[in-house]
């Protein structure tokens, strides 16, 4: 596949203290690492460079910036140019713990300041991290006190910045990065449109669309009843048993993390059907849906026919004649049972193409 | 398996119903086998009992208090077991103690040995039980974990192993007891080796694992299944696996699979509100959670779990056969096996049916 030709490259500044949990975070969120593992990071030193690939056409450059003083002068002198040009998106990271809060929100405007003059459209995270240290009663009051403060220094990111409180022992790292990813996707709204489609004809209570390395969830469809499910924060929960068990499937049989990935996985119980398979070369769908071996199998065969569709929103290509000849006859060609969806189901690909024509282009970004 | 119970409440009012474990010198009563955790204090008791029977986070440890008297702690799963967690500094040789209440009815005495510390007083007091318990109660099986291994390097943690084992068991035969059904486990709280050992411990006390092997065996021939565990769900014990040589790395994948599949189940299988009264859906689907994970690379091992009864999954690692051709063989064996089982403890199946009175 011509993947290589429309990639957005999106660059990510990681900033914040020395000490804040930059590199931590990023370990963990991208590189697979848990949580006990980060102890035996040592300090950043300059910057260092990862490019993270995902969901096909978004290429993250992310910069993982050494927080030390003299780093941090570096970067807003000689470097100045070199890194806040062309920034998409500023992550600060601050540390809850910090005896300088003072001090930190003055190097943070500094660093606001060098982002407005050389990436004035960029959107700033603040992640206000560490926040398993604060006893859980005064959580929510610091966090907004601090979040207040920070707001007030942010010169003219004011109105648009965003604050996170986050900690790598719980689920709020991976609902953070999960917003910021979301707003990095181009063409997220298409992506949510065509799975809200896709949700319907299989009759799936909820569908969940995962970064395939990253366990983060993109994007998600919920239906009917399944919107009252008390676990508000489930796609992050099943964001980390996925990655854990990952990481223990890649403990046990020796095959590094990154590639232990499995090519599905079934849950049936007599209340909920589960399954989560590949869907395109870098993410995974999670469905839950009715307890019905007949709802289950349709679905199943439902995610196989789509694929194609989605594969082209992954790369945000032309939409090529080829594939679609090729998918109809393939959803001509099933079985009995499931004319009715597979013939749904190509009435809407041609929406879907449709869809991507406008959408591809001009991309869902919006600052 | 959305059902469970907590391991420390009893599921109702009426007596649990599984009993399978009768042992040769239980009396008769409640007849629950018990497991008494003893050793020094700070060797590690408590720890080991919360954090195997209540899931407690092994960092969490730290903060536990000393156990100050005799805690009593009921599992109820598929055997019902009675873990007491007898506090350190207790002299149970002193007259006002019944010693046949501590050890009348007892399957296994484990005995912690913090191997971090100085552990010779420790082994004294170790013989001195033994050998008390072979003058009267001969067929209690004493299991000694040399516990906090973790923290030991390799050489020294295996040094100290058998320099334990060595000390019992000069002391055993100069007393003329060199049978005494005294076992020895490395374990740390901070890896599966706890639960291996429990496992182990527990196995000895089922009447019926001689059984429970042979099937598990011949559903691995049949099937071509690498390695089968039979699984308790609550405690992550497993209570019998198929007698190919097992790896504490397989039996890692399969507890950490468990996780993954009550996991999904706790965030979906919440109490829907009934949808509307349209019974569009009639057919309901297995009512036995099933699990299956395939890999992606070729040559690695797929997973399968299979829901047996409310405290029993079976979980199999199998080969790199396409599971698609191999489901429909696994189904109809898994449902022998599932039939077998019911033969082998018919009490439970039978009670299940009368239960509902």
């Amino acid at each position: 596949m011509n993947t290589g030709k429309r990639q957005k490259q999106r660059k990510v500044l990681l900033m914040g203290k020395s000490g804040a949990g930059k590199s931590s975070m990023r370990s963990i969120v991208f590189s697979n690492y848990v949580a006990k593992d980060v102890r035996r990071l040592g300090a950043t030193i300059d910057v260092e460079h990862s490019n993270i690939k995902f969901m096909g056409n978004l290429m993250l450059n992310l910069w993982d910036c050494g927080g030390q003083d003299g780093f941090v002068e570096n970067y807003l002198t000689h470097q100045r140019a070199h890194v806040f040009g062309s920034v998409a998106v500023l992550i600060f990271v601050f540390d809850i713990e910090s005896r300088e809060f003072q001090a930190d929100v003055i190097s943070y405007s500094n660093i606001i300041r060098a982002l407005e003059e050389c990436s004035p459209s960029a959107k700033v995270f603040i992640l206000i991290h560490k926040m398993d240290l604060v006893q859980a009663r005064l959580r929510v009051q610091l966090f907004e006190e601090r979040a207040e403060y920070i707001r007030s220094a942010s010169e003219g990111f004011r109105d648009i910045v965003e604050f996170f409180p986050t900690s790598i022992w719980d689920q709020s790292l991976y609902k953070a990065w999960t917003q910021i990813i979301y707003f990095l996707i181009p063409n997220a709204g298409t992506i949510e449109g065509l799975l809200r489609q896709l949700a319907e004809i299989i009759d799936a209570r909820e569908l969940i669309l995962y970064e395939r390395t990253t366990c983060l969830m993109v994007t998600h469809v919920t239906r009917g009843t399944e919107g009252q499910n008390p676990f508000t924060d489930r796609f992050e929960r099943i964001s980390s048993i996925l990655k854990t068990h990952k990481q223990s499937m890649a403990k046990h049989t020796g095959i590094p993390a990154g590639s232990a990935n499995f090519a599905e996985m079934q849950i049936k119980t007599g209340r909920f059907m589960f399954f989560i398979t590949r869907l395109t070369e870098n993410t995974n769908l999670a469905a839950s849906i009715p307890p019905s071996e007949q709802v289950f199998n349709a679905a199943r065969v439902n995610i196989l026919l789509v694929r194609p569709q989605f594969a082209q929103l992954d790369i945000a290509s032309k939409p090529r004649p080829g594939i679609q000849q090729a998918f109809a006859h393939s959803a001509e060609s099933e079985s009995r049972r499931d004319v009715g969806a597979g013939a749904s189901e190509d009435r809407h690909s041609g929406k879907g193409k449709e869809a991507v024509g406008s959408g591809g282009g001009g991309g869902e970004y919006s600052g | 398996m959305e059902d469970l119970p907590d391991a420390e409440i009893p599921p109702s009012d009426v007596p649990p119903r599984y009993h399978t474990g009768r042992l040769p010198n239980s009396k008769v009563g409640d007849g629950k086998p018990r497991l008494l955790l003893m050793g020094q204090r700070r060797s590690g008791k408590s720890s080991i009992s919360s954090v195997v029977f209540h899931k407690l986070p092994p960092s969490e440890t730290l903060y536990l208090e000393t156990t100050t008297r005799i805690k009593k702690e009921s599992m109820h799963s598929f055997m019902d077991f009675q873990v007491w967690d007898l506090p350190g500094h207790l002299d149970y040789t002193d007259p006002t103690w019944d010693i046949d209440v501590i050890f009348g009815e007892i399957g296994a005495l484990i005995w912690v040995i913090d191997a971090q510390d100085e552990y010779l007083e420790a082994i004294g007091r170790l013989n001195d039980t033994i050998l008390k318990l072979q003058e009267r109660y001969p067929d209690i099986n004493v299991e000694v974990f040399v516990h906090k291994v973790d923290g030991l390097s390799e050489d020294y943690k295996s040094d100290t192993f058998r320099d334990i084992i060595q000390r019992v068991q000069d002391e055993l035969s100069d007393n003329g007891y060199e049978n005494a059904p005294v076992s020895f486990y490395q374990t740390s709280i901070y890896d599966h080796s706890i639960f291996e050992a429990f496992s182990k411990v527990i196995q000895k006390l089922i009447p019926q694992l001689p059984t429970l092997e042979a099937l598990l065996n011949s559903l691995c021939s049949t099937c071509r299944i690498e390695k089968a565990y039979l699984f308790d769900i609550m405690s992550k014990i497993y209570i019998a696996t198929d007698t190919s040589p097992t790896d504490i790395g397989s039996y890692e994948i399969c507890s950490d699979y468990i996780d993954v599949v009550i996991d999904v189940s706790e965030i979906y299988g919440w109490d829907r509100p009934s949808e509307n009264g349209s019974s569009e859906i009639t057919e309901t689907g297995n009512n036995d959670a099933e699990s299956l994970i395939t890999m992606e690379r070729k040559g690695n091992n797929y997973l399968y779990l299979r829901e047996i009864n409310k405290y029993l999954a079976l979980i199999c690692l199998m080969g790199d056969d396409s599971p698609a051709e191999k489901k429909a063989v696994i189904d109809y064996n898994v449902g022998v096996f599932q039939a077998a089982l019911n033969q082998v403890f018919p009490r439970a199946e039978r009670e299940q049916l009368l239960s509902p009175e």
